[in-house]
């Protein structure tokens, strides 16, 4: 393929880990890497669920209180919509309004991101805290990393907060 | 060897999305044939392929206001 030399480069910080907010990371993410930029999502806090390689519900980590946090956030079938969540339905309502649009659903823009080689990194910190290990996150996690080589790394990038 | 792609069904980003996918399983040379619909996917498609060094060798309307874009790797 030919490349331009200076490929443009975006990244973004997931840090919610709100269901509606997920999708509009992967929709940016996914356009912008099958627009020939380079782009990096750099996942922490409650972005990090949508990296646990179980989908739903596991008392994940070692201290009582990390297991009954993680086992409450749960993984990418948990994430909850920013408004009206309605107790976890809405998410659902949301992707059977998506489909019914033919607009991509969360699982999908995932791995289209995959697909397209969307650089995933996790956010080391917020790992720690949430005593979540490498070993729990999916396969395409390609690096745990602190906020100095995430700023190194995107340092000719235009960096997105979401 | 022509390969086909309809993305008529498709919104975005999975307009361009799926014509680079496609796109990247092909060798040099191959060309890609795309159904696509006026507007957004119109506007967005050929100019992605032809950033990414694609050639768009032709941009055809056919009937119900849907075009065929023919893309060489």
């Amino acid at each position: 393929m030919n490349l331009p030399a200076n490929k443009k480069k975006i990244s973004i910080v997931c840090f919610s880990g709100d269901f509606d907010k997920m999708v509009a990371a992967f929709t940016i993410a996914t356009g912008a890497a099958a627009t020939n930029r380079e782009v990096t999502l750099f996942f922490t806090f409650w972005g990090l669920n949508a990296l646990k390689k179980n989908r739903g519900r596991v008392a994940t980590g070692k201290s009582i209180l990390a297991k009954a946090f993680n086992f409450l956030m749960g993984g990418l079938n948990n994430l909850p919509l920013s408004r009206l969540n309605f107790f976890g339905a809405s998410p659902k309502l949301m992707s059977m309004m998506m489909k019914k649009h033919n607009v991509a659903t969360l699982p999908e823009l995932v791995e289209a991101a995959h697909a397209l080689g969307v650089r995933i990194v996790a956010c080391e910190m917020a790992m720690h805290i949430l005593e979540v290990e490498k070993s729990d996150m999916i396969e395409e996690v390609q690096d745990v990393v602190g906020v100095a080589t995430f700023l190194n790394d995107s340092e000719d990038a235009h960096i997105i907060f979401i | 060897m022509k390969h086909f792609l309809d993305i008529t069904n498709e919104t975005c980003p999975m307009t361009f999305v799926k014509v680079k996918l496609q796109l990247a399983k092909m060798a040099s040379g191959e060309q890609l044939e795309v159904l696509l619909n006026a507007g957004e996917p119109l506007q967005n498609v050929p100019r992605s392929c032809e950033e990414q060094g694609y050639r768009v060798l032709s941009n055809e309307p056919t009937d119900d206001n849907k075009h065929l874009l023919l893309i060489e790797k």
